[in-house]
């Protein structure tokens, strides 16, 4: 048992969510591993979207949503009434699709975190953007251009400042929901290359349709496939010798 | 038989082209005889003595000056009431508000209201401000007055604006786990800054040329001081000019034409202020 505590960064046990009637996740059990990247695939519309969100509780925006299972992280139920959402959610960063910066300054969009979190001191500030900047893979292209507007940024620029933003307030998770499908072929290799990286500091969930990206840059891989989890395994598994013929037929290119 | 049909497309494309242009010169024109009336009559009349003197028995030393001055401070009192109260509303409605069937009740009135003929605030007012609240006919019996006008048209504006912000930097926001004010206060209204003023001061200048509901709560045709606080008497100028207009000498027809002048020029210079902005923001916003 304490074994199994360490091991674990993500659980989610039993996990059903509902669109008011209509069920986008059935019973979903899956336990992901620190310090690794663990990719969703899926056809459109098979939940894995969804279920990403449910990690940081981003499925509470959308009105009628109901869930019941368990959300683990760290062992801790982060559905459980006590927790403060908002709290919460500063340990788990996200990254979107779509690039969003914010109409801000470059330097203003990496501070946001910080500065939500009351934090005042202009050096720490400082500090934490150019950490995050070079973390990001950023810093050399933007450093004279801080407070420059983030929006003159190329996509694929956007999206690594994005990621910038989510890690300058050092969470430990890092939730990718297509990040690099909005981007050009050599944007979408500096992301990965990123990922990469990224995985020795934070545990790593994302979501893709290109299911090579998942093969090249992933340690586990989940299918998804009408709100169900197919299959869950090592990467290597899934993709030479899967043991479910749905999985087989999906990385095969036989439907989705 | 088939003749009639020949016509091309190209050529209905070209009546249609004429048409709308003729429709257009023909707005244009009633414009610039409007324009060129005014001018004509007024232009000759506007100089600073016009606008630094006060009301008089005659029309050539007959200014400006106090109507400008109540109109400024009716400005004044209307934006500090009607500013707040709008925007707050427009936020709740945007961002807080559960999206049920009373919402879309709600937002469906504050549309008709911002369609509500002035006058009728006028007597709202009157009933509200001046007589039950005991104001008086005093500005700030006024400023209530309009600011209940132009609050529709704030909270519309504002909400089309913070409907324009995308969803996807509130979800950035969240994500980041700032709370539902922090998203509202630094991310949603710096986003749309910029379409929330244009709105504010189309209100006012919606605002400045009112007249009828002026007339309704009491403004003075003859105010020979300037006002000192919220609770005197006032005139403003477009009740200097609609009074001026009902005399009979040929001067202060002359003095209404030059009001109006002023008066547009002051409209002119808030719409154009307005459509600055909106330029200015949407290149920021989009590039």
């Amino acid at each position: 048992m304490a074994e199994e505590l360490e091991m674990y960064k993500l659980k989610a046990r039993d996990l059903s969510l509902f669109y008011g009637t209509k069920q986008a996740l059935k019973d979903v059990t899956i336990s992901i591993p620190p310090n690794s990247v663990t990719a969703f695939i899926g056809p459109s519309g098979c939940g894995k979207s969804t279920f990403l969100r449910c990690f940081n509780r981003m499925n509470d925006l959308i009105p009628g949503v109901k869930i019941t299972g368990e959300v683990m992280i760290d062992n801790v139920d982060i559905y459980n009434d006590t927790i403060d959402v908002y709290a919460y959610r500063k340990n788990i960063g996200m990254v979107f699709q779509k690039p969003n910066p914010f109409p801000k300054t470059i330097f203003e969009n990496v501070a946001f975190g910080l500065r939500i979190n009351g934090e005042t001191s202009k050096s720490i500030i400082q500090e934490a953007v150019e950490n995050a900047l070079h973390h990001a893979a950023l810093w050399d292209e933007v450093k004279d251009n801080l407070h420059k507007s983030a929006l003159a940024l190329s996509g694929g620029q956007q999206q690594r400042l994005c990621i910038a933003r989510a890690i300058a307030i050092r969470p430990s998770v890092l939730l990718m929901d297509e990040p690099a499908s909005a981007l050009d072929p050599i944007s979408t290799a500096k992301i990965e290359e990123l990922i990469h990286q990224l995985k020795k500091d934070f545990t790593i969930v994302i979501v893709t349709h290109n299911m090579q990206q998942a093969a090249r840059i992933s340690d586990k891989t989940a299918f998804f496939y009408l709100g169900e989890l197919i299959e869950y395994d090592f990467t290597d598994k899934i993709f030479t010798n899967p043991s479910k013929t749905s999985t087989q037929n999906y990385i095969t290119g036989r439907f989705g | 038989m088939n003749r009639k049909k020949r016509i091309s497309a190209n050529t209905k494309d070209k009546i249609f082209n004429i048409f709308a242009m003729l429709c257009t010169a023909f707005v244009l024109l009633i414009l610039v005889i409007l324009f060129a009336d005014i001018l004509i009559k007024g232009l000759g009349r506007v100089n600073w003595s016009f606008i630094v003197n006060l009301p008089s028995r005659h029309p050539e030393q007959s200014g400006i000056f106090t109507a400008l001055a109540g109109m400024f401070s009716l400005l004044l009192f209307t934006i500090l009431i009607a500013l707040p109260i709008g925007i707050l509303a427009a936020i709740y409605l945007q961002e807080y508000a559960a999206n049920n069937r009373l919402a879309k009740v709600v937002e469906i009135n504050i549309s008709n209201l911002a369609g509500v003929p002035s006058i009728i605030y006028g007597i709202l007012g009157l009933t509200l401000f001046v007589r039950t609240a005991g104001l008086g006919n005093s500005i700030l019996a006024a400023s209530l007055t309009l600011a209940l006008l132009i609050m529709p048209v704030i909270i519309v504006a504002t909400r089309e604006a913070i409907k324009a912000v995308p969803d996807s930097l509130r979800e950035a926001s969240y994500g980041m786990g700032a709370t539902r004010w922090q998203t509202v206060s630094r991310v949603v209204l710096p986003a749309s800054f910029g379409g929330i003023l244009t709105g504010i001061i189309l209100s006012v200048s919606r605002a400045i040329g009112e007249t009828a509901p002026l007339i309704v709560v009491g403004a003075l045709a003859y105010v020979p001081f300037i006002p000192e606080g919220p609770m005197d008497q006032f005139t403003s100028l477009p009740i200097q000019i609609y009074n001026w207009t009902s005399r009979p000498q040929q001067g202060f027809v002359t003095n209404a034409a030059a009001g109006i002048i002023i008066l547009l020029l002051f409209t002119f210079l808030l719409n154009g202020i307005a459509i600055y902005l909106r330029n200015k923001w949407y290149k920021k916003t989009t590039s």
